[in-house]
């Protein structure tokens, strides 16, 4: 612009002096030089306009860009089908070796009323255990549902939980309805397979028949805390031992529960519980006792079960990770007291007596310890001690002359087992397990079993968080 | 008993009653959202952090103090893509808080904001501890902080709509900072595209990306798996012919493997923060960037 100004003046200057004749060239130059300067202003012009409008679709390409990657993101984790609404399935796999001392068929804790559940070791040698199949999923914006059943090594399957759960309620309220594990104890809650040995401790085989599944509601409430603090309560048909399937109208057994946790530093975890279970059993037999001749016997209760269970739970991991080490404490303590009336009837075998009925009441009393220690990753080493009081056992029916004498009562036998479990487990993962077990069960009076067990956890499918 | 239960819904509903909305009382799962959370709401906000930045985030149990959190909790911040799998559905059920359940504005998942990157081709557990939404670890890319931050700010004002003007504003102002924090750590982060990386586990992938690292191997065989003497010395050899600049990983992985290897292939074994509180540099969303970005410098003299 400026120069060619410069050049133009130059030029005219140039030919300032000249003759008038060669004043048409100088006209037609300057002429040339504007249409010049027009050609080029009109050029820079249409280049501006078209720079302005490629920037202009720039800017769009890049906003469509965007959504079109938000839309792939969408369409990725969103398979629209069918069975998008299909609950979450997660399958256990899980079988054992053992090789048990004494016979798997004779198992008895002597000293307590037998209560009935699948509490004796696994068969000898090679056996499938529980393959477990879960089912979750929420319902509506209301109501979740969860479903687990077992399928027996014996081909049954058996419904172990069954139930609803409210997501909605307000003020910390959780109802809870169907079948399920009561929220007594601490392990009662805990599926087997995510134990941290391959049984059940003695107290809750021999006052719980392994673990309570209650039929009924479940109402619980979480206090607005830093420190937690629930409330439990369950009301239940109370068919499930120490009750028995009653055929009566209302309620047939009950709970209450309190738990209490918080955090020591953000090492260390904990949780402490006490439960109350009542219910009234009537016509709760069992049949796998034998009087003094050798002949089968059955006995059969009736009145009320009350029993008391504290729980605590420590969890310790450096910093709270556990990936390297970690270490578990566990403890639980039972008391039960038991009165009403119970009935000898020796009508299958001596029929000597036949039915006779009397006065019975007990006060009996267990607990255990567990402490289980990740040492290295993957592996983790565990102890036990179980041990059950026989405490007090007034049975009326012996005492009071009125025919058979304790000797016909052999499982009510005074005695106090005890029994101490060693374990290691090796995790390669989360979702695969392999136990090895030793232990030295003194349940039978007299007798101690020698067991060894190898057992292997597997979990397929949906990924289901642990309880604490 | 009866009466009992009767006397005890009437304690409940005493005792619980709810105090009007002032502050959004927020749960955040992991520290990095935690201090997004208090940018975002500064003192209109009760803050508590579920886990911390020595622990696992793959290895937390839904514990009683977590429970007792959630259940006052207004918003629940986690990252989502099944990274919390393990505890938070529990936390959730447990808690017996309706505002905080699956599909409800109280749950936020930081992942859904962003583009994940390596979803998985086959969902098969063979592969490893894989996550079918994809990587989960998503915080380790600041681009991805800023459009989480836009998304956790319009959701604290939908949940809190009397502080929703401080919210919007505030988000603002920090994403202004951030911005121009972001372009500074991309400037000073230039030298580093194209460093070959070792990686304890996948977790800093987004964190790779950004800058242009180039990871040649990990120290777990598959995700989630622990290292082995085995796979080290294949790593090893592999290093050997496509050598790593530097061996890297996060505060709450256990350094053994590292130094191991750091040791072996004469490389330095870098622990980064990884997230708020990994080290002492790393104490807000700033700190840590700056910090990430000055250990991977020293390395890669």
């Amino acid at each position: 612009m400026f120069s060619r100004n410069l050049i133009a003046a130059a030029i005219a200057l140039a030919f300032a002096g000249q003759a008038p004749a060669q004043d048409a060239e100088l006209a037609k130059i300057r002429e040339e030089i504007k249409q010049m300067k027009d050609g080029y202003e009109r050029r820079i012009q249409s280049l501006e306009k078209r720079l302005a409008e490629a920037e202009a679709k720039a800017g769009k390409a890049e906003a469509s860009a965007t959504k079109a990657e938000a839309a792939a993101q969408a369409s990725q984790s969103r398979p629209a089908s069918e069975s998008t609404f299909n609950p979450a399935v997660s399958l256990i796999l899980q079988g054992t070796y053992a090789s048990t001392s004494q016979d798997p068929n004779t198992f008895r804790i002597t000293g307590f009323v037998p209560s009935g559940g699948e509490v004796g070791p696994p068969k000898r040698s090679f056996g499938l255990a529980e393959t477990e199949l879960t089912f979750s999923a929420n319902i509506d914006p209301y109501f979740r549902g969860v479903v687990i059943a077992a399928l027996t090594p014996e081909n049954e399957a058996e419904v172990e939980e069954a139930y609803f759960q409210t997501l909605a309620l307000p003020r910390g309220f959780t109802l809870k309805g169907g079948r399920f594990l009561s929220g007594i104890g601490y392990q009662n809650e805990i599926h087997q397979h995510a134990w941290d040995f391959q049984d059940a401790p003695l107290p809750y085989k021999a006052f719980l028949g392994g673990r309570l599944r209650q039929e009924g509601v479940q109402l619980r409430w979480v206090a607005p805390t830093p420190i937690f603090l629930e409330l439990g309560a369950e009301i239940a048909s109370g068919d499930q031992f120490p009750g028995a399937d009653r055929n009566k109208n209302g309620v047939g057994g009950s709970s209450l529960f309190a738990h209490l946790g918080g955090d020591i530093g953000a090492s260390t975890a904990w949780r402490t519980g006490l439960s109350y279970l009542r219910t009234t059993p009537q016509n709760r037999a069992y049949d796998s006792d034998v009087d003094s001749l050798g002949m089968p016997v059955i006995n059969s209760f009736t009145g009320n079960s009350k029993m008391w269970v504290a729980d605590a739970v420590l969890k310790w991991a450096p910093n709270g990770n556990s990936t390297v080490t970690h270490f578990k404490l566990q403890g639980e303590y039972f008391r039960r007291k038991e009165n009403g009336q119970l009935t000898y009837d020796d009508s299958a075998g001596s029929v000597i007596f036949g039915p006779v009925t009397g006065a019975f009441d007990s006060r009996q009393s267990g607990w255990y310890l567990q402490g289980v220690y990740q040492f290295m990753p993957r592996w983790r080493a565990g102890y036990r001690y179980d041990r059950l009081n026989f405490g007090t056992v007034n049975n009326g029916i012996a005492q009071n002359g009125l025919g058979p004498v304790a000797a016909d009562f052999s499982v009510l036998a005074p005695h106090s087992p005890t029994r101490d479990t060693l374990m290691l487990d090796w995790s390669p993962t989360e979702f695969s397990r392999l136990r090895f077990q030793l232990a030295s069960d003194k349940s039978r009076i007299g007798l101690t079993d020698h067991q060894f067990f190898v057992q292997y956890i597997y979990s397929l499918g949906a990924h289901g968080g642990h309880k604490f | 008993m009866n009466r009992i239960l009767k006397l005890l819904l009437g304690l409940a509903a005493v005792l619980a009653v709810q105090p009007a909305l002032a502050t959004l009382s927020i749960f955040a799962c992991e520290p990095e959202w935690g201090a997004l959370a208090k940018e975002l709401a500064g003192d209109k906000a009760s803050i508590y952090v579920a886990t911390n930045a020595l622990q696992d985030p793959h290895r937390i149990e839904a514990r009683p103090s977590l429970i007792a959190r959630a259940r006052s909790a207004d918003l629940v911040v986690c990252t989502g893509a099944e990274l919390e799998i393990g505890w938070l559905p529990l936390v959730q059920t447990q808690s017996g808080n309706s505002r905080i359940q699956t599909g409800q504005p109280g749950l936020f998942e930081a992942a859904r904001h962003v583009v994940t990157l390596e979803v998985p081709q086959r969902f098969d557990r063979a592969q490893g501890d894989v996550h079918p939404a994809g990587n989960p670890h998503v915080h380790l890319d600041p681009r991805n902080i800023a459009k989480i931050a836009t998304a956790l700010a319009e959701r604290m004002a939908q949940l809190n709509p009397g502080e929703a003007t401080q919210y919007r504003a505030r988000a603002k102002t920090f994403l202004e900072r951030w911005q121009q924090a972001t372009a500074r750590w991309e400037k000073a982060g230039a030298p580093l595209k194209g460093m070959a990386i070792v990686v304890h586990h996948k977790n800093l992938s987004y964190l790779n990306s950004w800058l242009g690292l180039r990871e040649v191997g990990s120290l777990e065989p598959k995700p989630g798996l622990p290292p082995t003497a085995t796979h080290l010395s294949e790593l090893l050899a592999n290093l050997a012919r496509d050598p790593a600049k530097a061996v890297l990983r996060a505060a709450y992985n256990d350094p053994r493997a590292a130094d191991w290897l750091s040791e072996r292939a004469k490389i330095p074994s870098v622990a980064l923060a990884y997230t708020i509180g990994g080290n002492d540099k790393a104490q807000d969303l700033f700190g840590l960037f700056d910090d990430t970005i000055a250990r991977l410098l020293a390395a890669a003299k």
